[in-house]
């Protein structure tokens, strides 16, 4: 029931973010004033359905404009979103995970790579050069820079935004060139790579998800498990698809909160909770013969 | 437990700071144009 229930929160958030109908008909991008505010999830600003704009893309755009270093308005969005809901966001709210999550329902077999190989490093290291060094450093001779992210590496730009507008927009097919091939070679790899394995781009690629990864320690949205009821068998772990230890590490910054562990606990040890209120764990009794 | 809920107090309130610094400093228009209009670089022709 759990599972549904994130199912149609998925789909629904995909719409509610992409619903701006007559882009796709037209094959051009909506216009409007709530594109001043950014989306939640990864979700190109460039899709023709997009109402709102994607985070990651905003910020390298203030941060790559000649006006400013650094953008206070988008970082104070990721970090407020961050503190509330951590990586629940990618878990629930974000289209490009969906899509990754349909695809490896696929059937084939399953690659599992452990929540401890150090390749989950990897989207830091795209987030500090591609998010913010590069469009920060290499500019132009007006004093701005690319957005080296949504340039050389997004697949969701890609899928959301590159193909339905090439498609559609006969101006736009014409001016296509190598980027745009290496861009879709880049998401094919994606999608081949998300049959076989648990949210790739998420785990390895997304800088989003790395940001939001920090917050997941601290975010009022958690997960608990309760010392009292856990008998250490590992279940949560075997069902976990980043394979996270959860018992021992209930709130790892590489959790996306699809909640699998706490179906799956025999014992009901494993809760989530929205607040400030930590649970407070009683002493275990220890028992004198 | 203490120090967590403080720490998340502290952020909630530095991250709404920070968006009204942005809205004060004028990114949103920044924001907006950029989204407004077809990215090139994310649809890989720019």
């Amino acid at each position: 029931m759990a599972k549904f229930k994130r199912k149609i929160v998925q789909v629904l958030t995909a719409i509610i973010t992409n619903g701006y109908l007559p882009g796709f008909i037209k094959g051009d991008i909506y216009r409007g004033n709530l594109k001043r505010f950014c989306v939640p999830g990864l979700n190109c600003y460039s899709c023709p359905g997009a109402l709102g704009s994607c985070p990651i893309g905003s910020l390298q755009a203030v941060i790559g404009s000649a006006k400013y270093q650094i953008s206070f308005y988008v970082l104070g969005t990721i970090a407020f979103i961050g503190t509330l809901l951590g990586r629940f966001v990618c878990g629930w709210l974000c289209p490009f995970g969906l899509i990754q999550e349909l695809l490896h329902k696929i059937p084939s077999k399953k690659v599992r790579i452990s929540s401890k190989n150090p390749a989950k490093y990897s989207k830091y290291l795209i987030l500090l050069v591609f998010v913010i060094i590069l469009p920060m450093f290499v500019v132009n001779v007006l004093g701005m820079g690319d957005p080296f992210f949504c340039k050389y590496i997004c697949p969701a730009g890609t899928l959301e935004a590159g193909i339905p507008l090439v498609i559609m927009n006969p101006s736009l097919r014409q001016a296509i060139g190598f980027i745009f091939s290496w861009k879709v070679f880049l998401l094919i790899l994606t999608i081949i790579a998300s049959v076989f394995i648990a949210r790739p781009f998420c785990r390895f690629i997304c800088p989003l998800g790395a940001i939001y990864g920090l917050f997941n320690p601290i975010s009022l949205y958690k997960l608990e498990v309760s010392s009292e009821k856990c008998i250490k068998c590992n279940k949560c772990t075997k069902t976990c698809p980043i394979s996270i230890e959860t018992y021992k590490t209930p709130n790892s910054p590489e959790c996306v909160r699809c909640g699998k562990c706490i179906g799956a606990c025999p014992t009901q040890a494993i809760c989530s909770s929205f607040g400030f209120k930590e649970k407070e764990e009683r002493p275990k009794e220890i028992e004198i013969n | 437990m203490w120090m967590k809920k403080g720490l998340r107090w502290i952020l909630l309130i530095a991250s709404i700071g920070s968006i009204l610094i942005g809205v004060y400093r004028e990114e949103v228009l920044t924001v907006l144009v950029k989204a407004i209009n077809i990215c090139l670089e994310c649809v890989g022709i720019g």
